[in-house]
């Protein structure tokens, strides 16, 4: 009698095939992609607890119509002009020299009916309901570049790098964290020089 | 004579495949861990205006996503044309944004739950009015880090 073998071995040389196939599979149908988009903080819904008076002369008033239309401190513009003038009121630094909003680093106009100062100067963004999704981004796009600009140039001076390339390694989440603690300090006092101030709620001037 | 017949020198012996699908199945295995399916599927139009001042979105675990948008052609008959909001797999009105906020945030680690961005990617031919609700609601659920999803290109390009 002979004696029974066991189960029968199962060919695996067809494993790797399969094993293939999967692999095929997982590989078209995965994308490792990051979305960008443009950063922005919404203001709190509490009204602060008082009123803060701003001066007329550091608002820049951006208004957009619902024909896509830019009205900027009551002059009709062309979007392509709107990051110029952003940058020409930022940087403008009105105040005299002596005064303690006296801004050392501008190099605008310093013309009196501008900004006083970078600090002190604010973009309030309006615009209607019917107003494009995409000229609304166009539009926030160009304030965005404009402080981006400007930062850019003080982090040049300052640092010898652009500060959107500090930026993004100081919130790479592989920077180790050495050159992040030195990084930060840095953005920061870029960040102060030119604090990015746009509003979007409405804003009572007096 | 035969004893040595056997040795055929200069034939290289065969590599073995042995260890062939091992290796295929830890490739496998990495993409299997990586790939990312899309949980929602789209039902609005969602074509991102352009922007060159991006920053990138790290970490997929921090966001929180809202599609605005037309209804695809499917559901235009149901929803007609007008753009509208999508969470999750569903249509919405924006007075429903605040509450899914919520839910959404309630579902996160606790300690992701302070410096969670909602991330708005809303099709380049809706209107401001509905983004300003979503604002608002925003807003009200203090949710105030925001994220305009955009393509990487010139702004300019959305005037078109």
């Amino acid at each position: 009698m002979a004696r029974r073998a066991g189960a029968p071995e199962v060919n695996a040389g067809s494993m790797a095939d399969i094993a293939f196939l999967l692999l095929i599979f997982f590989l078209v149908t995965t994308t490792i992609e990051t979305d960008a988009g443009l950063d922005r903080m919404l203001p709190p819904i509490e009204p602060p607890d008082q009123d803060v008076v701003i001066k007329q002369k550091n608002i820049f008033q951006v208004n957009i119509n619902k024909n896509g239309q830019l009205l900027a401190d009551d002059e009709l513009i062309e979007l392509r002009n709107l990051r110029e003038k952003a940058i020409a009121f930022l940087d403008n630094g009105g105040a005299p020299q002596g005064s303690p909003e006296y801004c050392n680093y501008c190099k605008g106009a310093r013309d009196e009916s501008s900004s006083d100062n970078p600090s002190k100067a604010i973009i309030s963004l309006k615009n209607d309901r019917e107003t494009k999704y995409s000229t609304y981004i166009t539009v926030q796009n160009e304030l965005v570049g404009a402080y981006n600009d400007l930062r850019n140039r003080e982090a040049q001076r300052l640092f010898g790098k652009d500060f959107t390339a500090m930026e993004a390694e100081y919130l790479n989440p592989e920077t180790p964290s050495s050159v992040k603690d030195e990084l930060k300090d840095k953005v920061k006092r870029i960040q102060d020089l030119f604090p990015q101030k746009l509003s979007e709620a409405e804003t009572s001037t007096n | 004579m035969s004893k040595f017949a056997k040795k055929k020198d200069g034939d290289v012996p065969a590599v073995s495949t042995a260890s062939l699908p091992d290796i295929v199945f830890m490739l496998l295995f990495f993409f299997m861990t990586v790939t990312v399916m899309k949980d929602s599927s789209l039902k609005v139009e969602n074509v991102l205006p352009n922007a060159s001042e991006v920053k990138k979105l790290e970490k997929k675990d921090r966001v929180i996503y809202i599609y605005v948008g037309k209804p695809t052609r499917e559901y235009e008959k149901v929803f007609g044309t007008e753009p509208k909001i999508q969470l999750n797999d569903k249509f919405a009105n924006p007075s429903e944004v605040g509450d899914y906020i919520l839910m959404e945030r309630a579902k996160k680690a606790q300690e992701l739950q302070n410096v969670l961005t909602t991330a708005l990617k809303v099709d380049k031919n809706a209107n401001m009015g509905l983004i300003s609700d979503i604002k608002q609601e925003l807003r009200k659920v203090n949710a105030l880090k925001v994220n305009y999803t955009t393509y990487e290109g010139d702004a300019f390009r959305n005037l078109e």
